[in-house]
């Protein structure tokens, strides 16, 4: 569970912003996830839900994009996102391929303020 | 003033601080000639057991230290520190990883330069650990005959971000009717292509091949 952490660090980061931005108020944190990233989406609002009382951050939400993981296979040239993390394989010709081109993402990619 | 709430772009990977630390690290480690590993397993895998050999057997020609995280106890410094080698306990409390901070400041009082090779045995799970990179050369995940053949599927991110994965406990793998082939394929499956060498700490079984891949592997970091 190194979810709480990690929201700790995103509300940090965030409030970080807003005092930069002259004390603006953060409604939103829009964050990019990546299937491989290691971190459980659930786990990581309940985390923030949490780690967000009695911060500037408190009633904002964490709005959650998730990355689906792509491989890049050499046979074909192409990229294709995995239709599950138990098979690492290109989606157009089956071969088994390790060459991941996204999928771990975990990054705060844009806040919704108010000034 | 607006009272309308406008998007403002920020594009801030969560963990920079740690990758940044980490990558500070990697450069002191390759100038100061160490090569790193560090260890991810689940608890009981015998990753202890695995080191204790690792450092009493490469301690006649290579300078070993290890790093040992544990969320509470000094047991597992207090083992390997009988091979002769450094050993230090980092104590993570509730900290289910270690991460970057924790080892530099581990690292404190040593001198990297007197080293050839540093172990990392990361806290005994195969779910925090893959987040956070230490520095490390080469990550290794460790799968014991007794856990079954299948957690490579059941963890397929902490198997995915490895180098070289070990298959431990090999002089049990009788008794618990354990199929090598499933778990080479379910290693494959979601890391196509990773070295896997299968070893006992207790018997030795294959303990030469591996060593023999390690040391030899020294010349040329993966990362």
């Amino acid at each position: 569970m190194h979810e709480l952490s990690i929201a700790m660090s995103m509300i940090d980061m965030a409030a970080e912003e807003a005092a930069r931005r002259g004390g603006v108020q953060v409604h939103a944190l829009h964050l990019k996830l990546g299937q491989l990233s290691g971190v459980v989406k659930e786990a990581l609002l309940f985390s923030y839900e949490v780690a967000c009382q009695g911060t500037l951050l408190e009633g904002s939400s964490l709005i959650i994009e998730e990355v689906p993981v792509v491989v890049y296979c050499q046979a074909c040239e192409t990229e294709t996102a995995l239709a599950s993390l138990q098979t690492f394989c290109c989606g157009s010709c089956g071969a088994l391929t390790s060459e991941v081109v996204r999928g771990k993402e975990l990054e705060v990619v844009a806040l919704e303020i108010t000034e | 003033m607006s009272t309308q709430p406008r998007l403002v772009e920020v594009r801030q990977n969560v963990l920079k601080q740690n990758d940044l630390l980490a990558r500070d690290l990697r450069r002191r480690f390759r100038a100061a000639g160490v090569r790193v590993v560090s260890l991810v397993s689940s608890p009981g895998s015998g990753k202890t057991a695995l080191l204790e050999t690792m450092l009493t057997r490469l301690r006649p020609q290579c300078r070993v230290a290890a790093l040992v995280g544990d969320l509470a106890t000094e047991n597992d410094a207090a083992r390997l520190a009988r091979s002769g080698a450094p050993v230090k306990q980092v104590t993570t409390g509730t900290i289910c990883h270690l991460d970057a901070q924790m080892v530099e400041s581990a690292l404190a009082e040593w001198k990297l330069e007197e080293l050839d090779m540093m172990f990392i045995e990361n806290v005994g799970n195969l779910v925090c650990p893959s987040s956070y990179d230490l520095g490390e050369d080469l990550r290794l995940v460790l799968l014991s005959v007794t856990e079954g053949e299948d957690k490579p599927l059941k963890y397929p991110t902490i198997f995915n971000t490895a180098d070289v994965a070990l298959i431990t406990k090999m002089d049990l793998a009788g008794a618990v009717e354990f199929d090598a082939q499933a778990a080479h394929d379910n290693i494959q499956r979601v890391r196509p292509g990773m070295r896997v060498f299968e070893v006992s700490s207790k018997t030795g079984e294959g303990m030469e091949e591996w060593l023999r891949f390690l040391t030899m592997n020294s010349a040329t970091p993966q990362r």
